[in-house]
């Protein structure tokens, strides 16, 4: 609001100018008093002066104000996401959800900020000069803005033409992009049957019709400067011709005809940002609707009404009660009535071809996902009436991509812990065998991560992670598939060390290794979404069915992998 | 390095050579250029008129109240009027047009340099960077290749034309007016310097903000499986707002910097009506020169403020050229011989010898593998998963060259022939299949006009294809969409068959499909595969115990080296690896055979 005032007061300013030139000229003419003359110049550049003092103002508080609702909207844009479930980040693509955070931020900024601004300054400034005119000379004002309703017919005319040939380009571009996503894709084939020149020929086509299409749009969009030229300048010919008409019959002075021509000048702009800030705002318009939409997304999984904030810890014990789930309606069902109790303190292990629905199951342990039918139990208690909190603060899920963050080892590992230290440090990665890798960075556990520092390799990665998810001291952990890239004998090392840290904890393993399942407490194999074959290793190879097919299967291959 | 890194180039203002470089493109457009550049000069010079008549309207016609004369002028400044617009709309045209031109050379450029590249370049580089090349960092040079250059000119002869006018009016006011240009062009240094400090800050904390989210959209499950989302805002908070400081005080200058320069303004027509007033008391100027005077300084602005848009525009420009011409610069090529070979009588015999071949070097993937085939023989590769099948056929194609031993065809070194010549006798059917969006018939044979449409129905019909092609509501005509997901996975096999062998290769490499299809599909599939085997070389890298039986030799790969050699019973005979091969992955299909 003190930015609307600004733009008012330096607008005065601004305005006052003309009135002091038309003065200086008019004392020029006729009484050829030099002191008056250095008055008014005095008076050009105080005026002047204080105008640019309020222009630096508007500025400072409205252009300023924009980066802080930027701030403000990408804060809430951030909070907001990260309450949404794993199924917003599984249905958009990473790039898609930074192109809302960042473009289409920028152009609601763009419209709070530099749009308000000039449009408030111009049409402020037009509403200033229009009566200052009309009391200058009526007659005249009106010969002077003859032109202007045309001027504005024009612009609507030909942004109109603009807008759906911008769409056209638009969609070619996209045409273009696919048809060389497509043709990098499919290098191999196009290599193999020759078809590079083709392929070339074809993208040359679509080149050419994109050409084609952004030389269609610049034939009406060069129309713009000639018409504001041409429509402005009639203003001030018209004013030259009927104001020196009547300056001839005594009707005017000279120096209310050259303020009347510094107005137009001043007049000019305001026309020319007019089209520029429509586009802005229609930009604006369509950002806004895409941030809404996301805003709008139902966080899905939170604490409700039901949830008893009176649970501050769990102890472990995990129950499924005719489970079913599935992604999204329409969607088959990947769990099909599941009813399974895994007491506290056991060792569990899950088995199954990819597909079948390990991987969906734990995740609703976690709550990353909620059933569909049925319940999910822990402890007795439905998860739902868990604090999300407490049920994640006491789950260590170390998940199959092991993503970490590009930061130091230390910070990565102590990531779910408040009070980091050393001892920590040292006890989680010797329990996951990562300490004599470590030994050989540098800079140890301060090595950075990621782009900036040093990539790990596969093993390491799901060692950190599962590192990681040991520091939270969990009551619950959950290993799914995290020992794929660690060779057989460090995994037997591991599993070795966890079954001590285990001693009084729930654990969970998911895996295609017979070998890393062999010892647990019971071992559930899952088929089509459904629960097949139960029961531990001995008693499922007696069985003879699917547990004991993949059994063989693996003997052979380690077998094989062991032939040189 | 990195992906990221890559990407955030920020790049210098101005670099010589880059720009050197990028000129080259607007080479054949000089014509084009010189036309813009000399309606700039019209452009330029029509405007600055415009104060010069209007003196003379005040002066002469005004003051003598001589109405004609007045009529006069404004039909002359009406028709200059008409006369600029028609001028200035050409202008942008015709730099729009060589923006355009000069773009789509590159791209058309780019692209087809990138199909020269080996696959060693798409292992290394993900597809979507190089799309960005082609597409974004193209178009970012649109604007510079049409109004940077060509306005730059239009700036400078706007800035001449008006000196001249005022010169030629009065020497002693247009030196008073120009006084205040130093501190002008001194002020704009300045803020130039300030404004490319705090620019470089703001790019700094906006690469942090990116990469930051990035990251964390990224690894969003393992800040909610941690329960870390408060201390993650708050984190994120304390760069977002570096990044709004960053902002706000690049805000500063620019605030400062426009209402001087409107200061500026003001000061050179306070100037002009101080001396240029006293001069007309003195009746050593007329009115009408002060007139003119007031318009030309507020004329001479414009070109002024273009100066800090048009350094943006250079900016982004270098630093997407920087990537493009690193694209360009990239020679990850197979290197073909200075004399090809090429085959008269073509007959399919294969021979490798001690070949071996590493993608990385030091890590061999293939040890030591001989083996030869007569023509027509079909040999099937069975192996584990890393066995090193699929390098056997990347070799054979040349999509990598091999570190040491010879493959030869027909007893000529396939180093010989140039890759194309190569691959004009070897089709290729891969695992996955390819479906590129266009028709089913094109998808057949990928715009080869010498694959008529009776040839491309013929080939659909041996290997099976034919009858659900018919199905399909436009049947040969039919869009694919989406890659093909409209179709399933047995039909997009037999898509890829017909492809093969309507281009009737000599020499065809299958990578048979692990993926489960129906028992009648997987009957129709069979029976293709015999068909398009047959009189040919053939190489199948095989998951099919018909084909595995019916081939004339079996090579079983393990770890890089070439294991075993027979046929089927003989290797079963022999209780080694192809033994265990057959339990784990072909018995199963006994099963279902015998069933």
């Amino acid at each position: 609001m003190l930015g609307i005032l600004f733009i008012i007061l330096s607008n005065i300013g601004g305005v006052y100018i003309p009135i002091l030139l038309r003065n200086s000229i008019d004392e020029l003419k006729n009484n050829l008093d030099f002191n008056l003359v250095i008055k008014n110049t005095i008076l050009v550049v105080v005026t002047s002066a204080v105008a640019g003092v309020f222009r630096f103002m508007i500025r400072q508080t409205i252009i300023v104000v924009s980066r802080e609702i930027e701030f403000d909207l990408r804060q809430d844009f951030w909070q907001h996401i990260q309450k949404l479930p794993l199924r917003f980040f599984q249905n958009n693509s990473t790039g898609n959800i930074m192109a809302h955070a960042t473009s289409d931020i920028s152009a609601v900024r763009m419209f709070v900020g530099p749009a308000v601004m000039y449009s408030t300054d111009t049409g402020m400034r037009f509403f200033l000069i229009l009566p200052i005119m009309l009391w200058m000379n009526t007659t005249l004002t009106l010969f002077a803005l003859l032109p202007l309703p045309l001027l504005s017919f024009a612009v609507y005319l030909v942004m109109k033409k603009i807008h759906v040939r911008y769409t056209k380009i638009q969609e070619k571009f996209s045409d273009l992009t696919t048809k060389a996503q497509e043709n990098f894709s499919g290098i191999r084939v196009v290599k193999s049957y020759l078809r590079e020149d083709f392929e070339i020929s074809q993208f040359e086509k679509e080149s050419n019709e994109y050409l084609k299409r952004n030389m269609d749009l610049v034939k009406v969009r060069s129309l713009f400067q000639p018409i504001f030229y041409l429509i402005a300048g009639l203003s001030s010919i018209i004013v030259l011709w009927k104001g020196g008409t009547m300056i001839m019959n005594n009707q005017l002075s000279l120096g209310t005809m050259f303020a009347f021509l510094t107005y137009l000048l001043m007049l000019i702009w305001p026309m020319i940002a007019f089209g520029w800030v429509a586009n802005m705002i229609q930009q604006a318009d369509a950002s806004m609707k895409r941030l809404l939409k996301i805003f709008n997304e139902p966080y899905e999984i939170s604490d409700s009404e039901k949830t008893d904030f009176n649970i501050k810890t769990i102890d472990g014990e995990i129950e499924f009660r005719n489970v079913k789930f599935r992604y999204r309606e329409n969607l088959p069902l990947v769990l099909n009535d599941i009813s399974l109790k895994i007491p506290k303190g056991s060792t569990v292990a899950f088995i199954g071809n990819t597909g079948v629905g390990k991987t969906s199951l734990i995740n609703l342990i976690a709550r990353l996902y909620d059933v569909t039918e049925g319940e999910v139990l822990i402890d007795g208690k439905n998860v739902k009436s868990i604090p999300l909190e407490v049920v994640r603060k006491n789950i260590g899920l170390v998940p199959q991509d092991s993503f970490l963050f590009s930061d130091t080892l230390a910070n990565n590992l102590m990531y779910g812990v408040s009070n980091p230290s050393q001892e920590l440090i040292d006890f989680v990665s010797e329990v996951s065998q990562l300490k004599k890798d470590v030994e050989s960075f540098p800079n140890g556990f301060e090595t950075i991560l990621g782009e900036r520092g040093i990539t790990l390799s596969g093993g390491q990665k799901q060692r950190a992670s599962l590192a990681r998810a040991l520091a939270i001291n969990p009551k619950i952990l959950i290993l799914d598939d995290s020992f794929s890239a660690v060779d057989t004998h460090t995994e037997e090392e591991i599993l070795k060390r966890l079954k001590s840290f285990m001693k009084d904890r729930t654990s969970i393993i998911i895996s295609h290794r017979i070998s890393t399942v062999k010892d647990c407490d019971k071992i559930f194999v899952l088929e089509n979404g459904k629960i097949a074959e139960e029961g531990n290793h001995d008693e499922l190879i007696e069985l003879n069915g699917i547990y004991a097919d993949l059994h063989n299967k693996q003997l052979l291959e380690e077998e094989l992998s062991e032939l040189n | 390095m990195s992906v990221q890194k890559e990407d955030e180039i920020i790049g210098k203002a101005y670099d010589s050579k880059l720009m050197k470089r990028l000129l080259t493109y607007i080479k054949p457009y000089r014509k084009y250029v010189f036309l813009a550049i000399f309606m700039n000069i019209v452009v330029a010079a029509l405007p600055s008129l415009r104060p010069v008549l209007t003196k003379i309207a005040v002066d002469d016609k005004i003051t003598n109240h001589d109405y004609n004369g007045l009529l006069l002028i404004i039909v002359a400044l009406f028709g200059i009027l008409i006369f600029q617009s028609i001028v200035q709309y050409f202008l942008t045209y015709f730099t729009e047009l060589i923006g355009q031109k000069t773009i789509y050379d590159l791209r058309t450029q780019l692209f087809a340099h990138v199909q020269k590249l080996s696959l060693k370049y798409f292992d290394k580089v993900p597809i979507g960077r190089t799309v960005t090349r082609v597409t974004n960092d193209v178009d970012a040079l649109n604007e510079m290749f049409s109004s940077g250059i060509v306005e730059i000119f239009s700036d400078l002869f706007m800035i001449i034309w008006i000196l001249v006018f005022m010169f030629w009016m009065s020497w002693s006011l247009a030196l008073i007016t120009l006084a205040v240009f130093p501190i002008l062009i001194f002020a704009t240094f300045l803020f130039r310097r300030k404004v490319r400090e705090t620019y470089r800050d703001v790019r700094k904390h906006l690469a942090r903000l990116n990469s930051y989210m990035q990251e964390h959209i990224t690894g969003m499950n393992v800040v909610q499986i941690f329960a870390k989302e408060k201390d993650e805002l708050k984190r994120f908070s304390s760069i977002n707002k570096d990044h709004k400081d960053a902002n706000i005080r690049s805000i500063f200058y620019y605030a400062v910097f426009y209402p001087f320069v409107e200061l500026l303004n003001s000061i050179a027509i306070g100037l002009i009506i101080w001396y240029g007033g006293g001069e007309v008391i003195q009746k050593h100027l007329s009115i009408g020169v002060l007139f003119a005077f007031i318009q030309f300084v507020e004329m001479f602005w414009r070109p002024v403020r273009d100066l800090s848009e048009k350094y943006n525009i250079l900016q982004g420009a270098m630093a997407a050229s920087e990537r493009i011409f690193k694209l360009l610069d990239d020679n990850t090529f197979i290197e073909n011989p200075a004399k090809p070979i090429s085959l008269k009588n073509f007959k399919g015999e294969i021979e490798f010898k001690n070949v071996w071949f590493a993608y990385n070097p030091g890590e061999y993937v293939l040890k030591n593998i001989s083996f030869k085939l007569k023509p027509g023989e079909t040999v099937a590769i069975v192996g584990a998963t890393g066995a090193g099948k699929t390098s056997i056929i990347n070799i054979l194609t040349r999509f990598y060259d091999i570190e040491k031993g010879s493959i030869t065809i027909d007893g000529i070194d396939i180093k010989n022939f140039h890759e194309k010549e190569l691959r004009k006798y070897i089709a290729v059917v891969l695992q996955d299949v390819f479906l590129f969006s266009g028709d089913v018939k094109t998808n057949i044979n990928l715009g080869n006009e010498n694959i008529s449409e009776e040839k491309i129905i013929e080939a659909a019909k041996i290997v099976g294809a034919d009858k659900f092609i018919n199905q399909l509501p436009n049947k040969y005509n039919e869009e694919v969409k989406e890659k093909g997901a409209t179709l399933s996975v047995g039909q997009r096999q037999l898509i890829s068959f017909a492809r093969a062998l309507s281009y009737n290769p000599q020499i065809l490499i299958l990578d048979e499909a692990t993926s489960s299809v129906d028992t009648e599909t997987e009957k129709l599939i069979q029976n293709a595969i015999e068909k398009l085997l047959k009189g040919r070389t053939s190489i199948v890298i095989a998951h099919r115990l018909s084909t595995i039986q019916n081939a004339d030799k079996i090579l079983v790969m393990h770890k890089g080296e070439l294991k075993e050699v027979g046929n089927h019973q003989e290797l079963l005979a022999k209780k080694g690896i192809y033994y265990r091969l057959y339990q784990l992955q072909y018995k199963d299909q006994e099963k279902i055979k015998t069933n």
